[in-house]
């Protein structure tokens, strides 16, 4: 607890070298489930970063507290309730978001990304650390959303953020805002994300 | 009839893996090996079974008569935490074999977003009852037993593969995956 931890890398870890859809396959669902457009990707991103930052500010500051056996129910009840926080506000403020993302909000809980970053990063750093793996995580998180949002939302509707660039009768590949689009995007920005980090890290 | 419709609908049409991407984690993580998918298949029937009965009988009778309705993600998950550690504990003092069989797989059932997700699900079926619930509950938990077997299958085959280095490891599991999906994607119009 005591080692001295370069800030920079931290936030950057978690943008490319440990970026937690590409590289490390955490919190898959939301990943398929949300990005049929790059708006929704954004949305679950950002929805995801704010429960991410809350439970590991909340996390690391009553770290000593928790007594260790039942640190996993206790992580996954302050996790619950920031959840309920967000569901409430989006619900009543951007109900469009709330309606799209639908049961994926109260599936933020289980996204492993959260649970996993308290377990194994704020449970033993302190604050500020914290708070900033927070946020390069939650960032890579919502870059990793947003790609695969807009590459799904160009290839199957032909238009980013809800702007259209080809005409209303053109054929587009309707396959990827459909189900199986999620897996054979995801699976081919995978490669290319794997070439790209390859080459920054050599 | 409607019991069919539903049952048909949540394990081909709906599939809740390949179009509805809840519990993609053990769907990329455990299907390795054939064996091991049937295994974690049989702990989240056993789980998403007895977590929607108990999280619907929750919802029906204590959090909607208090109005706190709102609470409904914090409690169902803690029910479902609670009931995995005692699913575990009354599995290995009732039954060592079934124990030895899905002991493994039940600690990574807490996060599979699957077994929530159905519980959420169940309670907002149209004029919904514990009956409909349940069979919900079953049909939606082999839904997700053949998805995951058929694509473990499917894996133990692509090992003796020639696959091109970019594509090894998750991408091509991800490709099998959407070749899947596209498949049960035949099934929309069913019922």
């Amino acid at each position: 607890m005591t080692k001295k931890i370069d800030q920079k890398q931290n936030f950057l870890k978690g943008i490319i070298k440990d970026n937690p859809v590409f590289i490390m396959l955490l919190g898959m669902c939301p990943t398929l489930g949300v990005t049929s457009s790059a708006f929704n990707g954004l949305g679950m991103g950002v929805a995801t970063l704010f429960v991410l930052l809350m439970s590991n500010i909340v996390v690391s500051l009553i770290k000593t507290q928790i007594p260790s056996k039942v640190r996993i129910p206790a992580f996954i009840i302050i996790i619950a309730s920031f959840v309920t926080i967000v569901e409430m506000v989006l619900e009543a403020f951007i109900p469009f978001l709330y309606e799209q993302l639908g049961i994926f909000i109260p599936l933020i809980v289980v996204n492993c990304l959260i649970l996993g970053r308290a377990e194994s990063f704020a449970s033993k750093n302190n604050l500020w650390s914290s708070i900033v793996d927070a946020l390069g995580m939650g960032i890579g998180f919502i870059i990793a959303l947003t790609v695969l949002g807009a590459t799904r939302e160009i290839l199957g509707s032909g238009s980013i953020f809800e702007m259209k660039f080809v005409s209303e009768d053109a054929n587009t590949f309707i396959l990827f805002i459909l189900p199986p689009g999620a897996f054979i995007a995801l699976a081919y920005l995978s490669v290319l994300f794997n070439k790209i980090s390859i080459k920054t890290i050599s | 009839m409607e019991y069919i419709i539903i049952i048909i609908a949540a394990i081909f049409v709906n599939n809740i893996v390949l179009a509805q991407f809840l519990g993609i984690c053990p769907f990329l993580g455990v299907s390795s090996k054939v064996s091991t998918s049937v295994g974690m298949s049989g702990a989240v029937l056993f789980v998403m079974t007895i977590a929607t009965i108990a999280s619907y009988l929750l919802h029906q009778y204590i959090l909607i008569p208090l109005g706190l309705d709102y609470l409904r993600t914090i409690t169902f998950i803690l029910v479902i935490a609670a009931l995995v550690q005692m699913v575990e504990i009354i599995l290995k003092k009732v039954s060592p074999p079934l124990y030895k069989a899905l002991g493994v797989f039940l600690p990574l059932i807490t996060t599979n977003c699957a077994v929530l997700g159905v519980a959420i699900l169940a309670i907002g079926l149209e004029d919904a009852s514990l009956l409909k619930a349940v069979i919900f509950a079953i049909a939606n938990s082999i839904g997700f037993a053949l998805a995951i077997i058929v694509f473990a299958s499917i894996r133990e085959q692509l090992e003796l593969a020639n696959i091109p280095e970019g594509m090894k490891g998750v991408p091509i599991n991800l490709l099998v995956a959407g070749l899947l999906s596209l498949a049960f994607l035949g099934f929309t119009g069913l019922v």
